[in-house]
């Protein structure tokens, strides 16, 4: 009893990897948009699962906020404006199926060549960071990116206005 | 096998899914999820390699990634609506003739 309650976490992690995997695979086969959006909603959730099952629970919380909360919500709002039954709803697959799938198996291949041949010692003990750890790395060595982060985002701000306002401006 | 080789292989099969989606599908919205799915995959990676290593390098990385996938979203969006409101069709095919 006592090895499975030990074994439990890493039972629950490959659960949650497999899952989060079928997930992933269900959004190149969906039809529908939406569909496709609950796939990613379900792989983002599970991929949360396997974040707090490995300890670090502020970003396991941050994935469901943000890109749970706010990314795919409003994903799935533009998907409920734009209900366009079109050619893309007819075939799913555009003419670049054949380049698409050989471009993937090239990248698992060379991946897959450097995973097994060159870094396959990954030491077997997680060592543990708090938030402690993090929010010190995170303001005194990492304070010019996410100063240069918040430039990004006011830059977003700007450009999704100034696109807004070309829209306006075509249409009368 | 280690749970954490577990997870690069998984971040590694992330990234490739959310790459033939960006290739393969036709829809618009279903490219930029695909997109998102390969930023899902890339973070998946660095949180493995910040447990492994212990250092907190990595997590500050997940959080400017998690930035940067909302700000791409804020631009994206608009762009096709702008592209709908142009041409009526989520087609990727239809736009053909933005090539340059």
């Amino acid at each position: 009893m006592e090895t499975f309650l030990g074994n439990l976490d890493t039972l629950l992690i490959y659960l949650f990897a497999a899952s989060a995997l079928a997930g992933a695979a269900l959004m190149i086969v969906l039809r529908h948009p939406m569909q496709v959006a609950m796939a990613l909603i379900s792989t983002m959730v599970f991929l949360g699962g396997v974040y707090g099952l490995l300890g670090v629970h502020f970003i396991a919380a941050f994935q469901v906020l943000i890109y749970v909360g706010a990314v795919m919500v409003f994903m799935v709002y533009v998907i409920m404006l734009l209900d366009v039954r079109d050619q893309s709803f007819a075939h799913r697959y555009s003419e670049f199926l054949l380049p698409g799938a050989i471009a993937a198996a090239l990248l698992v291949g060379a991946l897959g060549y450097g995973f097994w041949h060159g870094y396959h010692a990954l030491a077997n003990t997680t060592v543990s960071f708090g938030l402690r750890e993090f929010s010190v790395a995170f303001l005194n060595e990492y304070w010019l990116q996410f100063e240069l982060t918040s430039v990004l985002l006011v830059a977003a701000v700007v450009a999704a206005l100034a696109v807004i306002r070309i829209g306006r401006r075509g249409h009368g | 096998m280690d749970k954490l080789n577990v997870l690069l292989s998984l971040s590694v099969a992330l990234f490739a899914l959310g790459l033939v989606g960006v290739i393969v599908r036709r829809n618009l919205l279903v490219m930029l999820m695909c997109m998102e799915l390969m930023l899902n995959g890339v973070n998946l990676s660095l949180v493995t390699f910040a447990q492994q290593t212990g250092t907190a390098a990595g997590a500050v990385l997940v959080f400017l990634i998690f930035v940067v996938a909302a700000a791409e979203i804020a631009i994206a969006i608009p762009i096709v609506l702008l592209l709908v409101r142009a041409k009526r069709t989520l087609d990727a095919d239809a736009y053909a003739d933005l090539r340059g």
